[in-house]
């Protein structure tokens, strides 16, 4: 599939944002008071910033932005409409939840709020996966595990944006940074073995039964529709070499899971917050990108069986 | 909306008989022709004369050579949209904009509510919908539901673009879901088919296989040319030791 740069953004950007959006909502839910209202207005307002920012870039893909409300209608179907809707209803605890920290109001309704906007972020993130997962035309996409791993790397990327504010705030708590070090452990191992399914998934479907006529013996092109490549193949027909692929793949294990990781323990070892949530961040955000480019590069569609493709 | 309808008891579609298709592109010009000014107008096309031609067309023939029970051919594959009953790029579709209609079956676009997010696109494994750049939505064989329908076309012209202009008669119109029609007997007689049936969106066009044929010739083997008998003539000698010359060269 074609990594379009719009999408790779929202989803990455996007992600950090609920991920952060998540922490900072569980830390206030479960105690209230720890993080100060000026810094958990900060927090809110930089993963609004990020949420709003993938938002508005997703649109960017679009042939008609103008007519994006009418996404949020068909939610009983669709998860792309199921996602709109689930991001504009965060923002309604988020924002309440940051009017009440601007005032300095209300301490007893902050614990409702915040646990609505973590449930929201939750929520959207699972969404966006779905949205890939549930396409059956892309058995790299179609798969029970590619929620999970929105959600897992959501969450780790989340939770380092927040271990970098909260060390810049001077209110770095001590669980934050096992938490999300557990999550970026789930996030490598799920996609450890992510990448160990699809590499030996060979595909089910073939070439012959995309053309349909029983009993055929070989099958071989002779001639294309068309001289040069149509939408079919551009959009759907992207294919990365397989060597560039296992480079990447290397480079996201250092730059997303083993670097960030490192970072972390580090942190926790000598107290540093700030230039080892810095680096660690910087790490994530280089290794998630290249994460994301890989999940639409190595994806192979089924329509590209009428385009040369022996197996999908 | 779109969800897709309990059960439509009309399933128009298309019946399109391999055996006889030449590959001329005559349906596929035909279609870019009717429906660039018809319900999916314009299907814009980029460079279209230069070096990197490209645009939106609803219907793409491919060429295939195949083998099958000691022979082999040549076969001409018209691809357009399946209309089929169970597909995921009407559920997918977050606006409504892409459905099924209840009363005959036909999936469609509605351009004016398209948002142009192309993921009806991911969604089919046939590559049947092409997306406008210039128009910014989704593009799609929408079985000439401006003709078929049409009172004001004569009554022979109420038909897919694509079936009226195939001079060899190999592409049929009709109601798929009616067992008496004239397009499900010839599927019946035939022998029709589905395109990638194992993928489950039940498509509703059925293809024809090409019927069986001779089974090809052997082809000639070197052992089987006779040579001819040594003469001894002068000539004969010339060529014998041009021939020696030229292997020991080599």
């Amino acid at each position: 599939m074609h990594p379009a740069y719009s999408v790779i953004f929202f989803t990455t950007a996007s992600g950090a944002g609920y991920g952060l959006l998540f922490w900072l909502s569980l830390a206030t839910a479960i105690a209230p008071d720890a993080l100060g209202r000026w810094p958990s207005l900060a927090m809110l307002a930089v993963a609004l910033v990020f949420v709003t920012a993938g938002l508005l870039a997703s649109t960017f893909h679009l042939g008609h932005p103008e007519r994006a409300p009418g996404a949020l209608s068909q939610w009983r179907s669709s998860w792309l409409s199921r996602e709109g809707v689930a991001a504009v209803a965060t923002y309604v605890p988020a924002g309440l939840m940051g009017l009440l920290w601007l005032l300095g109001l209300a301490e007893g309704l902050i614990v409702p709020l915040a646990l609505l906007t973590a449930a929201g972020a939750v929520a959207t993130v699972y969404c966006t996966g779905m949205i890939y997962a549930s396409l059956r035309t892309i058995r790299q996409w179609n798969r029970r595990d590619v929620p999970w791993i929105y959600l897992a790397l959501a969450a780790a990327t989340g939770g380092i944006l927040f271990g970098l504010l909260g060390g810049l705030a001077g209110v770095a708590g001590r669980p934050i940074p096992m938490l999300t070090l557990a999550c970026l452990l789930v996030a490598a191992g799920l996609k450890h073995r992510y990448w160990t399914a699809i590499d030996a998934d060979p595909g089910a479907y073939t070439a012959k039964m995309a053309i349909g006529i029983p009993g055929l013996d070989t099958l071989r092109p002779l001639d294309a529709p068309h001289t040069m490549p149509n939408f079919v193949m551009r959009e759907m027909g992207f294919t990365v070499a397989r060597k560039h692929a296992e480079k990447l793949r290397r480079l996201t294990w250092i730059a997303l899971f083993a670097a960030p990781a490192l970072l972390l323990l580090l942190g926790v070892l000598t107290g540093l917050a700030v230039p080892v949530y810095l680096l660690a961040a910087i790490s994530a955000a280089t290794g998630v990108v290249l994460e994301r480019w890989l999940f639409f590069a190595e994806a192979e569609h089924v329509s590209q069986l009428y385009y040369g493709r022996s197996r999908a | 909306m779109t969800s897709l309808p309990e059960n439509t008891g009309t399933k128009l579609g298309l019946v399109i008989d391999l055996d006889i298709c030449v590959g001329c592109q005559a349906c596929a010009t035909s279609c870019k022709e009717w429906n660039t000014g018809g319900y999916s107008a314009p299907l814009s096309d980029h460079d279209p004369y230069g070096a990197d031609p490209s645009g939106a067309w609803l219907n793409r023939i491919h060429s295939y050579e195949y083998t099958r029970d000691g022979t082999s051919g040549t076969l001409h594959f018209p691809r357009s949209c399946l209309h089929c009953e169970e597909p995921d790029c009407v559920t997918v579709c977050p606006t409504g904009a892409s459905y099924k209609r209840e009363e005959d079956g036909i999936v469609l676009v509605n351009p004016d509510t398209c948002i142009g997010c192309k993921l009806c696109s991911w969604a089919c494994p046939y590559g049947a919908r092409e997306y406008d750049h210039d128009d910014g939505v989704m593009k799609k064989c929408t079985l000439c539901v401006d003709r078929i329908y049409n009172e004001t076309l004569a009554p022979e012209d109420r038909s897919p673009a694509c079936v009226r202009a195939c001079p060899t008669g190999a592409r049929a119109f009709g109601d798929l879901g009616d067992p008496d029609s004239e397009v499900s007997r010839s599927v019946a007689a035939r022998g029709g088919f589905g395109l990638l049936e194992e993928f489950g969106y039940k498509p509703v066009n059925r293809y024809l296989p090409p019927r069986d044929r001779q089974p090809d010739p052997p082809a000639p083997s070197p052992e089987a040319t006779p040579t001819p008998e040594p003469d001894g003539s002068a000539l004969e000698a010339l060529f014998a030791w041009v021939d020696r010359t030229l292997t020991a060269r080599s």
